[in-house]
């Protein structure tokens, strides 16, 4: 039978995952977008997880406010790189490099 | 190995497999493909721990709106793919040890030892008749109610600020201002002057008065 730890386990390899994904793809913005986009889904299967094996079902609620929040962050991310591209011509992370002091 | 069991390690290895794509890919349309089978098969890991309206969340929001804005700005914005992969393997070593450590304590902690089926049982299996999307809502207007109206303000502000934040004026282009044409009237257009008349005889009659 398929026990919490199981839905953890996949959860622990996702944020994992994206978080190598951060460290890797160090020249597209996008790509790091993308990355934060699968940290909120391996959390929101811990919150669905726990809400179903506690039997409580205000986790899942919290998934509700998580992919509200998600989305509203995808959307002004996505607008402050097109102004970003539209201004510098590119969304390499390393050429990023204005306010370096 | 019953059923449920086979769906979850196929569910879960799509899930993680796709999220290694999603890092992986050289072009960031083929990221933003393998994150719309993340979001897909992670819907199915939640159909099964029965939170349907989640599920269907997930994919109407995430793969019907966040996904399809994704591959827009990625085919606007044209970035050539080549050039951006260049640090690909400076940045591999450090991040595989990060992945790596964290996975270790991560799944150390989470192991069968704390979270197995002899510490937390089975979830009860709902009947046929219950409503997932019912009981979530019931939640939402009652105990939840303020966060609820504070994520509509929330949704409200980001897609103001998305309208704000790309809106330009380009000068130097010819557009119609419409308010100008409508508030156009007839003084401020038209001109009546009254010009005298220029022939030889007036002249000479002007000289002479």
């Amino acid at each position: 039978m398929i026990s919490l730890s199981h839905y953890l386990i996949v959860g622990a390899l996702l944020f994992c995952t994206s978080i190598a994904g951060i460290f890797i793809n160090r020249k597209n913005v996008i790509v790091l977008l993308m990355c934060i986009e699968l940290m909120l889904l391996a959390v929101n299967i811990n919150f669905v997880a726990f809400s179903q094996y506690l039997g409580v079902l205000d986790g899942q609620v919290f998934v509700f406010f998580i992919l509200t929040v998600a989305a509203a962050e995808s959307a002004i991310g996505l607008a402050i790189l097109v102004v970003l591209f539209r201004n510098r011509r590119t969304i390499n992370v390393e050429e990023l490099d204005t306010m370096r002091g | 190995m019953t059923i449920t069991l086979a769906l979850f390690y196929l569910f879960a290895t799509v899930t993680v497999g796709a999220g290694l794509g999603v890092i992986g890919a050289r072009n960031p349309v083929h990221a933003a493909l393998f994150l719309v089978l993340t979001f897909v098969s992670a819907s199915g890991l939640f159909v099964l721990l029965q939170a349907e309206f989640l599920a269907m969340a997930l994919i109407v929001v995430y793969v019907g709106a966040v996904m399809v804005l994704f591959l827009f700005v990625v085919m606007m914005l044209n970035v050539k793919t080549d050039p951006l992969n260049e640090g690909y393997a400076h940045y591999l070593p450090v991040g595989l040890l990060v992945a790596g450590i964290m996975a270790f304590e991560l799944l150390s902690i989470l192991g069968f030892k704390y979270f197995g089926l002899d510490k937390y049982s089975m979830p009860t299996h709902l009947a046929g008749d219950y409503s997932n999307t019912k009981a979530i809502g019931s939640l939402l207007f009652t105990k939840y109610v303020y966060p609820f109206e504070i994520a509509s303000v929330v949704l409200l502000v980001a897609a103001i600020a998305a309208v704000a934040l790309t809106l330009r004026k380009r000068s130097g282009v010819k557009i119609q201002n419409p308010s100008e044409q409508v508030l156009a009237t007839k003084a401020g257009r038209l001109k009546i002057v009254s010009v005298a008349s220029s022939s030889p005889q007036t002249d000479a009659v002007e000289v002479q008065s």
